[in-house]
Formats: C-alpha cells, sequence, structure tokens
C-alpha cells in the first residue's frame, strides 16, 4: 500500500504541510517496500484556482491508496473521493510519526471535507 | 462618451465620485456598475427597478456513453474544471471560463453545453429617469466576474454619457471594466497606500493607452506622496475633494457628496467637457 502526506520537505523526518492543494510536494511511502519518493505539486503553488483538484489528481497518480493531510476542501475531497483515494485527517508531526499513527489506527478517515474551499 | 472610474486600492471613493458625477451633470446618463462582487451605487442612486435579466454562461456536460475516458479534455483545460481519472471527468463547473477548449479537443464529441447562472443584471433609473442604472452583480459561489461586467457593458448606448463604476485593484475584472471607455478618472486618497495602488493603477491604465487623470478624495489628510508623484508624472489632478465630518455623516446615511460640500458641485458639471477639450496633462 502507498501512503501520500503532503510535506514541504524531501524525507520522512520532514514535517506534515498544512496545506494539501498548495503543498509544494507530497512523500508517498510504500508500505510493502519500505520505500518513498517525493511527488512533485509545485505547479500548484501559484496556480490561480483549482489547486485541490489539481493536487488530488497528483495524488492519485502516485497509485497512492490513501492520503493523510491536516485538511481537504471540498473539491479535493470529491476528486479524491472519485479517485477511490481515502482521505485521512491528521495534526502537525513529521511525515514519519504521521504514518507511524496511521498505521497504529490512531488516525481516522474522513467522510467529508474538513474545511471550506480557499481554506 | 465613457468615462470610467477605477483606482487600484479600494475604498478610495470610486462610487462617491461615480455617483456624484452622474448627480452632477443636467444631461441623461447612464451610471453602469461594474463592481459586480459589490455593486452599491444603487444605495446612493435609489433607482426605480424595471427589469432584471440573469447572467448565463455555458459549460461542459459530458455524454459518458459516448466518452473514451482519454482524459484530453482534462489536460487541456488550464483552470481545473475537469478531472480525469481514467473515468469520464468530473466537471467543477465554478471554475469553468466557458473557454470551449475541451469540446474540441474531445475526440469523441462528446461534450455539450449546459447554460448556467453566475449573476443579474438589475436594470432601472434615477433622478425622475434622467440616470439610467445598470447593475451587474456576481452570484456567491461564483468567481467569474468578466462575463457579468460583459452584459452590464451591453447596455450601454454609444450616444449617451456613461459612467463606468470599476471594481478595485488591477487585475481581469478592471481590465474588463476599462475595455472601450474613453477615459478613466482614477480616485485615490493622500497616503502610503493611495499611492502605491494608485501607481499600480496608472501603469494599467497606460498600457491600455487610455488617458487619463487623478481625483484626490479625503484631500486634507495624509501626506503629500501622491500630488509629488502626480506632478513628477505630469498628471493632471482632476479635482480634490476635501476631508470633512459632514462627508462621513452623508454617506452613512446614503447620501451624495454634494449634500455634504455643494461647492465641490460645479467643477464636477465641467468635468465631461473638460474631459472633452482634452485637459489630460497640466
Amino acid at each position: 500500500m502507498k501512503i501520500a502526506v503532503p510535506s514541504p520537505g524531501k524525507d520522512l523526518e520532514s514535517d506534515v504541510d498544512s496545506r494539501f492543494g498548495r503543498a509544494s510536494g507530497f512523500i508517498v511511502y510504500d508500505t510493502d517496500e519500505k520505500t518513498f519518493i517525493v511527488a512533485d505539486n509545485s505547479q500548484n503553488l501559484n496556480a490561480a484556482q483549482g489547486a485541490g483538484i489539481q493536487a488530488a489528481q497528483n495524488v492519485s497518480s502516485t497509485g497512492a491508496g490513501v492520503v493523510i493531510a491536516p485538511s481537504f476542501g471540498p473539491n479535493a475531497f470529491k476528486v479524491l473521493k472519485a479517485a477511490g483515494v481515502k482521505a485521512v485527517t491528521c495534526s502537525a508531526g513529521t511525515v514519519k510519526a504521521t504514518i507511524e499513527d496511521y498505521l497504529n489506527g490512531k488516525l481516522s478517515e474522513s467522510d467529508a471535507a474538513n474545511v471550506e474551499g480557499h481554506w | 462618451m465613457r468615462i470610467a472610474v477605477a483606482s487600484g486600492k479600494g475604498g478610495t471613493g470610486k462610487t462617491t465620485v461615480a455617483v456624484a458625477l452622474s448627480m452632477a451633470v443636467s444631461e441623461k446618463v447612464l451610471y453602469a456598475d461594474c463592481d459586480v462582487e459589490e455593486p452599491n451605487g444603487s444605495i446612493f442612486l435609489r433607482p426605480e427597478i424595471s427589469r432584471t435579466e440573469k447572467v448565463l454562461v455555458e459549460v461542459p456536460e459530458i455524454d459518458e456513453e459516448k466518452c473514451i475516458s482519454c482524459g484530453k479534455c482534462a489536460k487541456f483545460c488550464q483552470f481545473n474544471a475537469l478531472v480525469s481519472l481514467g473515468t469520464p471527468p468530473l466537471v467543477f463547473p465554478e471554475l469553468c471560463h466557458s473557454c470551449g477548449g475541451c469540446a474540441i479537443v474531445c475526440p469523441t464529441d462528446s461534450i455539450s453545453w449546459k447554460k448556467v447562472s453566475i449573476g443579474e443584471i438589475t436594470v432601472g433609473s434615477a433622478d425622475s429617469g434622467r440616470v439610467s442604472v445598470i447593475q451587474g452583480k456576481l452570484n456567491v459561489g461564483s468567481s467569474l466576474a468578466p462575463p457579468v461586467i460583459r452584459q452590464v457593458k451591453s447596455h450601454i448606448a454609444d450616444d449617451i454619457l456613461t459612467v463606468i463604476d470599476c471594481p478595485p485593484g488591477t487585475a481581469c475584472p478592471v481590465i474588463e471594466s476599462l475595455d472601450g471607455a474613453d477615459y478613466v478618472l482614477l480616485v485615490t486618497e493622500p497616503t502610503p497606500f493611495g499611492l502605491h495602488d494608485l501607481i499600480l493603477a496608472v501603469d494599467t491604465v497606460r498600457v491600455l493607452g487610455m488617458p487619463f487623470s487623478v481625483v484626490i478624495n479625503r484631500f486634507d489628510e495624509g501626506d503629500d506622496g501622491v500630488e509629488n508623484y502626480c506632478k513628477n508624472e505630469k498628471i493632471h489632478i482632476m479635482a480634490k475633494i476635501p476631508h470633512r465630518r459632514s462627508m462621513a455623516e452623508v454617506y452613512s446615511r446614503g447620501g451624495i457628496l454634494f449634500d455634504a460640500i455643494p461647492e465641490m458641485l460645479d467643477l464636477f458639471k465641467s468635468i465631461p467637457q473638460m474631459i472633452e477639450r482634452g485637459i489630460e496633462v497640466e
């Protein structure tokens, strides 16, 4: 299973980005291989609109089945749902700790967007 | 003649100036409220509304039977209004700019158009019929001001003096509002903020090649940065509106400039003639 987490950093010790749509990238961790890649999301930093939609597409194209972030807007949530990617909410922390929390069952799946658009 | 009233900064007094200009002249005038995100000229002009019309734009509708899920439409869309996940695309109509590109790139002709309403135009008249009032209002949740502004402008006739109340800023809605105007009055205030945004607005109208001058509102407050800037740039100052407590009181009750400062009336009356005579640079 692949788990995506928005982060401005390049490794598992980096912090989780509080933004989903306008995160500079996603760290995608493969729980089977115990490896990770950094998926670029930087084209959304200056997007006039639809950053959450594009980011959700980017996450989906990494093959991730789960994405963990502090917040998801309504459009991002709609795309993730259509793509069959589970949206899980977390609080601040490192990417590593966040993924461990999820694997230990401490985080739960979101059934709706938890912030407004343009949050 | 079409006179646009614009500013970089919000809250400088565009509507105050546009309404004052409409009320000062004795000829027939059309006041066009293009500040469609917050149209408020009507608060001061109090028009009698004769009719309203919807502003419709077209957004794509996908025929899922014909769609082969190729994703070309979503890839083409620069506004992220279409998303393809190896499925027929999801449509986010509120992000669509109605450019039509998705239907052109679709290889199976699966995209048709559906009309959605993004705003409303109100048509009315004030001052015993002398002032025609056209107001555009963008729906809450819609982000496309330019189509609403275009529809406001479609009501402008060439043979009538028109005052266009523009939105603040220098982005698309302002450009759309300025397009087709003969002259621009840039309203500012004598503060560092007013000056900063006036410079942006001046840069904008200069790129557009439009003749313009400046109106300084709340004149005797603040600093002399705006005046010095206009002097150095050889920009004509059309009017200086004094800062008076009485103006704030009148404004708070929905009154107009001349209720508080009647001595400004003659100057505003003569603005269209001054513009026609070509006073641009002192």
